[in-house]
């Protein structure tokens, strides 16, 4: 039935994603996604249900947790219409560079919570020769005397930065298409979306793992939300960080409001029947759209990597909620080297 | 509290209460109210000096965050128990 909607079919959705996804390990379409985000409330707790099992069937019960950190805050020149570290835009978000000592220290810290990844963030359009250097320096640094895994998030690379970052030992790489490719231009003017996936295809081609995933909650369309799931799955990354809008004064997006509770979960649901063996990670804005009941429920729900502590710029949960939360539901923390 | 003679009133810092409002900017008595900006504060650290209503320079590390005034100094919160 690919191309059909479940709809059109007269089937129920869900009883499809159970065949299809959860017995056959065939992610739903496009199409399918779409249905699923169609479905009611009513259906909201089976719909949560199934896509738990098929994370624990594809992934298993392990909880991937990370820590991120920024290198290089603020004074980006894109204009990414969500963020407020852009230079564009009135954000009171100032630029500030982290030092190499706090930058170490941030990674112990992390990885005193258990955590077995570790992103260093720059908020550039691409790294320049400063920002490399200072990559090189602080990855060396952490590798000496954390044992944690490094990531990296630096924005558009050419190629021989992504030959430098696996040298330097960063095992993945993270770049978002933040939205399907029909509604990018109402997010970003500054690149493109091919831009976009020329770095992301460059770094799966470097061996690197590739974080790639994007935001929802901007406007979009139920339609454009399950294009993205769509490029996502055809993309194929190692893991999807899935963020929910957070409204940042100042930028374009500022005003919007945030996203209902229940849209977000079926949004994750929805992404786990469309990327059944992928680390689906809660990242940004899980405490303004779900707050504390939507954490325990989003990982009954498909969700198997968090995001520990605080975000880029704004604050997250204590560690100890969600640690205890993870011991609560028998969800042991993913060891340093451990595969799903 | 009267400084004597001679000797600098001390100059207030980050950390201390101030007149303006640490995450919009505006006067701490601004009729409209700062209700979205104490929900906000839960979330996020603040952006503007409370003293002076300068932009901070602010780092937000996992487990805590520093804000830095040119004029009034730092203030660093950990947000880990």
């Amino acid at each position: 039935m690919h191309g059909m909607t479940a709809q059109a079919t007269g089937t129920d959705i869900l009883d499809v994603a159970r065949e299809q996804v959860l017995g056959r390990g065939v992610p739903l379409t496009k199409e399918q996604v779409l249905d699923v985000l169609r479905t009611g409330d009513d259906r909201l707790q089976d719909l949560l249900a199934l896509a738990h099992e098929v994370r624990l069937r594809y992934q298993g019960p392990s909880v991937e947790v990370e820590g991120i950190v920024s290198l290089k805050t603020g004074g980006c020149p894109e204009d990414c219409h969500f963020c407020s570290q852009s230079g564009q835009f009135t954000s009171p978000v100032r630029s500030v560079w982290l030092n190499i000592p706090e930058l170490v220290r941030a990674a112990k810290q992390t990885a005193a919570t258990g955590a077995s990844e570790f992103c260093i963030v720059a908020a550039v359009r691409g790294p320049d020769d400063r920002l490399m250097e200072q990559m090189r320096e602080g990855v060396a640094a952490i590798k000496a005397a954390v044992d944690i895994e490094v990531a990296a998030s630096l924005g558009m690379l050419t190629q021989h930065q992504v030959d430098e970052l696996v040298d330097m030992g960063v095992h993945r790489y993270n770049h978002n298409l933040e939205a399907g490719r029909s509604f990018f231009p109402r997010v970003v003017t500054t690149h493109s979306y091919d831009e976009r996936l020329d770095t992301c295809r460059m770094v799966k081609e470097s061996g690197m793992e590739l974080c790639c995933g994007g935001l929802v909650g901007m406007g979009e369309t139920l339609e454009q939300r399950a294009e993205l799931a769509a490029q996502l799955a055809e993309l194929e990354p190692h893991e999807v960080p899935l963020n929910f809008l957070n409204p940042r004064p100042g930028t374009p997006f500022g005003d919007l409001p945030p996203m209902e509770p229940a849209d977000a979960l079926r949004t994750v649901a929805a992404f786990r029947l469309a990327l059944p063996r992928t680390i689906l990670r809660y990242a940004g804005g899980r405490e303004l759209t779900l707050g504390d009941l939507g954490t325990r429920d989003g990982l009954l729900g498909g969700i198997n990597a968090v995001i520990v502590g605080n975000y880029l710029t704004t604050l997250g949960r204590d560690p100890r909620e969600d640690l205890a939360l993870l011991d609560e539901l028998e969800m042991p923390i993913r060891a340093l080297g451990e595969t799903f | 509290m009267v400084a004597d003679a001679g000797t600098p009133e001390p100059v207030p810092r980050v950390g201390d209460a101030g007149a303006w409002c640490g995450q919009c900017g505006e006067a701490r008595d601004d009729a409209a109210g700062h209700d979205r900006c104490a929900a906000r504060a839960e979330l996020e650290p603040p952006r503007f000096c409370v003293h002076c209503r300068r932009r901070m320079r602010v780092q937000v590390t996992p487990g805590a965050w520093t804000a830095t005034c040119s004029r009034h100094g730092s203030v660093e919160r950990s947000t880990w128990s």
